[in-house]
């Protein structure tokens, strides 16, 4: 009896032991990590399917750089900040961790950037909008790789106002996310001779969008300016398309993924107007991986599986011509080189981190437009990386304007 | 008794050893922080049969403030946490004063509301950072003379606090005021019979209990350089709760115990389950209430006691 | 800021006069009301099932908001893989759901009666984390549309405002179902039995009355009234795993400003804090998701036992 008590006591002690016990690195390996929202409310806009997407980039490079083969560890942060960065840490300590890709969740991926600037370890931000990372929270070894905040605002407004859309009303998530959405969308209106003529604030996950967009209508504004994201944005869309204010308004997505129009469905999505850096029927390139990444998942690829398929990609250039995966070395490359892939033409990294590549304002397709399935944008604009990403700001140390 | 004593002397000096013994740091010192969350939750729970669904709101907040003090005005560490602390049994005294109005299941409704609203508050004050959190806190150094940069030095420092807050938990279970407020729990119509001004004696543990729970919360804070909404959301009120349950409520190790296995179990489950995480949490706590009731340490004490007195009933369990 | 919002809705109001009360114009003062009483009318039938769970079981079904997803589910499911059209999910769904929670009370609740009910709470908890993460797990995050019925797809002329008729169905459909339970419970001999086997379960017994299935029934019944506020609410939001989540808080808190002790208490204070919740969305938007919790505050001070409860 007193044996089998001191076994359960030992065995729960043991629980928390085992997982420290340190793996040596290995050094005939390059290793690079995915953390990344796999299991909550983002998990659908890269996750699982965004590991298959570097998978799939390791493949077509070869498997192995350098004559060292090449593995991918992933982790779930479940939107914990602490996971992701420890995980992180740990990788880095323990697995000789060469590369690691930040999925989305903007908090978490700042905490990783304080981890990748210790450690000495290259983060490409793939999943996170926050611009403060390239600004703020900037550092030597930060790619953010996909969009961000201002790319998204100067797209989406910059399009509309041209074509109009002159009075905004913005429906805005109460947090910095949705603020800053707005702060840079009321810029763009207001350099190109538009006018902004109120917002409403809106809680983070309301259940009921509808006493809140009659307030938009009420206001007379042309364009209803969604700054939010997810499920918030795709419950105020419904809500907007059920009161019939799509009719006097031009909706104007802030942030929308492909996942979110998949669920939205054409009918209530039709005459959004929004900004993706990458849509997977633009052109012979990405139907070819599009229709690769579709017999796997079974679905098409959003903007930030592209995304990750192509660091991954990018980064595995870098080594092999620089022929080290020494970090500093590697960024030096990395910031140096032009990146072309079937995400971008002519894409380059900037001194602050932010890669600088072409974005596509989108308006999506009437039902009777769209002749296949998944056949939801058309293209309105293509802007190049400069007008979309915008001048280097200065608050980051690294890039003085 | 012996056994326990060994235990306890074993435990000691596996803690003692940790940093020697190839075991991440900054994941003990997580450990342990969430192990002092769930003593001061039990000793609500546990000896007051408090249910409060809630106490993310303590730990959470006061990070935020700990973090805030740091960062926006300088505070060293020790100040920062004090302060922390202070704001936590302002808050607890609030909360708590509300809450102790109902009895049970309204009190645990009243605290999950009233989290609730903390949780809103941090999402949308200016100080907090909004969703991104507070980020970059600086560790500083300790009174202005032992800087705590390194790990191992800052791990020798929460579990120095630890094992006084865990001590002081036991001192003040074992106190007079643990006594009145164990018998409450069994009745507290008997207690207010007695003379005891229950309401009063269950605010006061509701405050100590808030303030050690935001002691823990900013200690986290300190070690891990940030505070996120994570740390004050619901379903971290949820995890304390397991914690003590699983480990055992109204024991003294148990929350010890149920917080190790569960921090474990969140970083590393993921790497097995991928995304069942939440169901297999969820499993645990059905397991927990169905079969499980007394946790890790107390059904480990009922095994001994049933051992010590074979022809004896069964002791009951501690709820 | 408050004067130029209110303002401006003044200024391009809808058709109706410009006639203020306290400033704000009556064509939004009705707008918000008739939408307060939308989400009113989800809270009201959230919480009647709560009360109907505790009134008669004891037990605080935290797995209420996880019952209001799976009813939504099923009416998802059932239309996308078995033509099962919206009237028919609007009675099938809520009878699968309530099947299952026939099932969770004869295989889980039976056994913590007599125990502390705080372990109810607990188990129910549990039970909202197993379904909520399957759930999540299987269907993904981004959540799927389910599609307005075509009977009631077009809005109302209210004068004041477009009223979706969609939403005007809701509000019908909640007050008959509150309505008829209550009549149920508290008018019906069925009521009274039901009532009877919570004031004294083994005189009931040896009247000869099943109460065993009493409460399997009672708990099946209160679940199904949320999964059948889960299929009404399907065509308004995304249906996706984590709907019933925050929902579910939002609801506790009116059950305790109510007083769990009345079924009326439920309903009433249901569609009254839907009201309150719209107008604070007019006033200040920011604190439209944590004035039901002041408002809980503030009964717990004045009233602890809850505006329509027994202490």
């Amino acid at each position: 009896m007193r044996a089998r008590m001191w076994a359960v006591a030992v065995a729960t002690l043991g629980v928390s032991v085992v997982p420290g016990t340190p793996v040596p690195a290995a050094t005939d390996q390059v290793v690079i990590g995915d953390i990344d929202d796999m299991s909550g409310v983002y998990a659908d806009v890269m996750g699982a399917a965004g590991v298959e997407a570097i998978n799939m980039a390791i493949a077509d490079f070869g498997g192995t750089v350098l004559g060292r083969k090449i593995v991918v560890l992933t982790a779930d942060h479940q939107n914990k900040p602490d996971i992701g960065a420890s995980k992180f840490r740990e990788w880095a300590d323990q697995n000789g961790l060469n590369l690691l890709l930040g999925g989305s969740n903007t908090g978490v991926n700042i905490a990783m950037a304080k981890v990748a600037a210790v450690k000495k370890v290259p983060l490409f931000n793939i999943g996170p909008g926050g611009a403060s990372l390239t600004n703020e929270d900037c550092t030597a070894y930060t790619v953010h790789y996909v969009y961000d905040t201002v790319a998204l605002a100067n797209g989406t407004a910059t399009a509309i106002v041209n074509s109009g859309g002159k009075s905004w009303f913005y429906l805005t998530a109460d947090y910095a996310f949705g603020t800053q959405l707005q702060a840079a969308a009321s810029k763009v209106v207001e350099t190109h001779g538009g006018k902004n003529v109120g917002a409403v604030r809106v809680p983070l996950g309301a259940a009921d969008f509808s006493s809140f967009l009659l307030q938009a209508q009420a206001s007379g504004a042309q364009v209803l300016g969604l700054a939010n994201a997810g499920t918030d944005f795709s419950n105020s869309l419904k809500a907007a398309n059920e009161f019939g204010i799509t009719k006097t308004m031009k909706p104007a997505a802030l942030l929308a993924f492909l996942t979110d129009i998949h669920s939205l469905t054409l009918n209530t999505a039709q005459g959004l107007y929004l900004t993706t850096a990458w849509y997977w029927d633009l052109n012979p390139e990405t139907r070819a991986f599009a229709k690769r990444f579709f017999a796997k998942i079974n679905r098409q690829p959003t903007m930030d599986q592209a995304g990750a398929y192509s660091a991954t990609l990018t980064y595995l250039k870098a080594v092999k011509a620089v022929g080290s995966t020494d970090s500093d070395q590697v960024m030096a490359e990395l910031k140096k080189m032009k990146i072309n892939d079937m995400f971008t033409q002519g894409g380059y990294i900037r001194a602050d981190g932010a890669m600088i590549h072409d974005m596509y304002v989108m308006q999506v397709k009437r039902p009777q437009e769209s002749k296949y399935p998944w056949d939801y944008y058309k293209v309105v604009k293509k802007m190049s990386g400069e007008e979309a990403f915008g001048p280097i700001t200065g608050l980051c140390p690294l890039a003085r304007k | 008794m012996r056994t326990t004593a060994i235990l306890y002397a074993l435990l000691g000096l596996f803690a003692l050893c940790v940093p020697w013994l190839g075991i991440y740091p900054v994941f003990m010192m997580k450990l342990l922080c969430f192990a002092m969350f769930a003593c001061a939750y039990n000793l609500l729970l546990g000896f007051g049969r408090m249910l409060s669904f809630g106490h993310a709101a303590f730990f959470g907040f006061a990070a935020y403030v700990s973090s805030w003090l740091i960062t926006a005005h300088a505070f060293g560490p020790s100040a920062a946490i004090l302060c922390a602390m202070v704001v936590a049994a302002a808050l607890g005294t609030l909360i708590g004063g509300l809450a102790i109005r109902r009895h049970g299941i309204y009190f645990a409704m009243i605290t999950l509301a009233l989290g609730q609203l903390v949780y809103f508050v941090c999402l949308e004050a200016p100080f907090t950072g909004g969703e991104n959190g507070l980020q970059g806190v600086p560790r500083g150094s300790l009174f202005g003379i032992l800087p705590l940069r390194s790990d191992v030095v800052l791990y020798y420092l929460v579990l120095a606090i630890f094992v006084a807050v865990f001590l002081f938990i036991r001192r003040v279970v074992h106190s007079p005021f643990g006594q009145v407020l164990k018998a409450i729990r069994e009745s507290e119509p008997r207690a207010i019979s007695l003379g005891y001004d229950s309401n009063r004696y269950k605010l006061v543990a509701f405050v100590i209990s808030a303030t050690l729970a935001g002691l823990a919360g900013s200690l986290n804070a300190l070690v891990l350089g940030f505070a996120t909404l994570s740390d004050v959301q619901q379903s971290t009120s949820g995890e304390v709760i397991l914690m003590t349950l699983l480990g055992g409520t109204g024991t003294f190790f148990g929350p010890v115990v149920g917080a190790a296995v569960i921090v474990t179990l969140q970083e590393y489950l993921s790497d097995i389950v991928g995304g069942w995480v939440t169901a297999i949490i969820g499993l645990i706590f059905v397991a927990c209430v169905l079969s499980f009731r007394r946790g890790i340490v107390g059904e480990l004490e009922t095994l001994r006691l049933r051992r010590l007195r074979p022809m004896g009933k069964e002791p009951a369990a501690p709820a | 800021m408050l004067a130029r919002r209110i303002g401006r809705v003044a200024a391009h109001g809808c058709s109706a006069p410009v006639t203020e009360i306290f400033g704000i114009p009556v064509a939004v003062i009705l707008g918000q009301l008739t939408l307060g009483l939308v989400n009113g009318s989800f809270y009201a039938m959230l919480s009647l099932g709560l009360a109907v769970i505790f009134g008669l079981m004891g037990v605080v079904n935290f797995a209420h908001g996880a019952f209001y997803t799976l009813g939504a589910f099923a009416a998802l499911l059932g239309l996308q893989y078995c033509g099962i059209n919206y009237w028919a999910a609007l009675v099938l769904a809520p009878l699968a759901v309530g099947l299952i929670g026939v099932v969770v009370e004869r295989l889980l609740l039976r056994r913590l009666y007599g125990l502390d009910p705080l372990y109810g709470l607990l188990l129910t908890f549990g039970l909202a984390l197993i379904v909520e993460g399957s759930l999540h797990q299987v269907f993904g995050a981004t959540g799927q549309s389910y599609p307005v019925p075509q009977s009631l797809a077009g809005a109302l002329n209210l004068h004041f405002m477009f009223l979706p008729l969609y939403r005007a169905w809701v509000i019908l459909a909640s007050v008959v179902v509150c309505f008829s339970t209550w009549f149920v419970i508290e008018r019906t001999r069925l009521g009274a039995t039901l009532r009877a086997a919570t004031e004294n379960a083994p005189l009931l017994q040896a009247f000869g009355v099943n109460v065993p299935l009493l409460k399997a029934t009672t708990y099946g019944g209160g679940v199904a009234l949320a999964a059948l506020a889960g299929v009404l609410a399907s065509p308004v939001v995304l249906v996706n795993s984590h709907m019933g989540n925050s929902l579910v808080i939002v609801v506790f808190a009116v059950v305790v400003i109510g007083g769990m002790g009345s079924i009326l208490g439920a309903i009433v204070s249901g569609l009254v804090l839907g009201v309150v919740e719209g107008f604070t969305k007019v006033i200040y938007p920011e604190a439209s998701n944590i004035v039901v919790f002041v408002i809980m505050a503030l009964v717990l001070i004045l009233r602890p036992a809850g505006l329509f409860g027994k202490e």
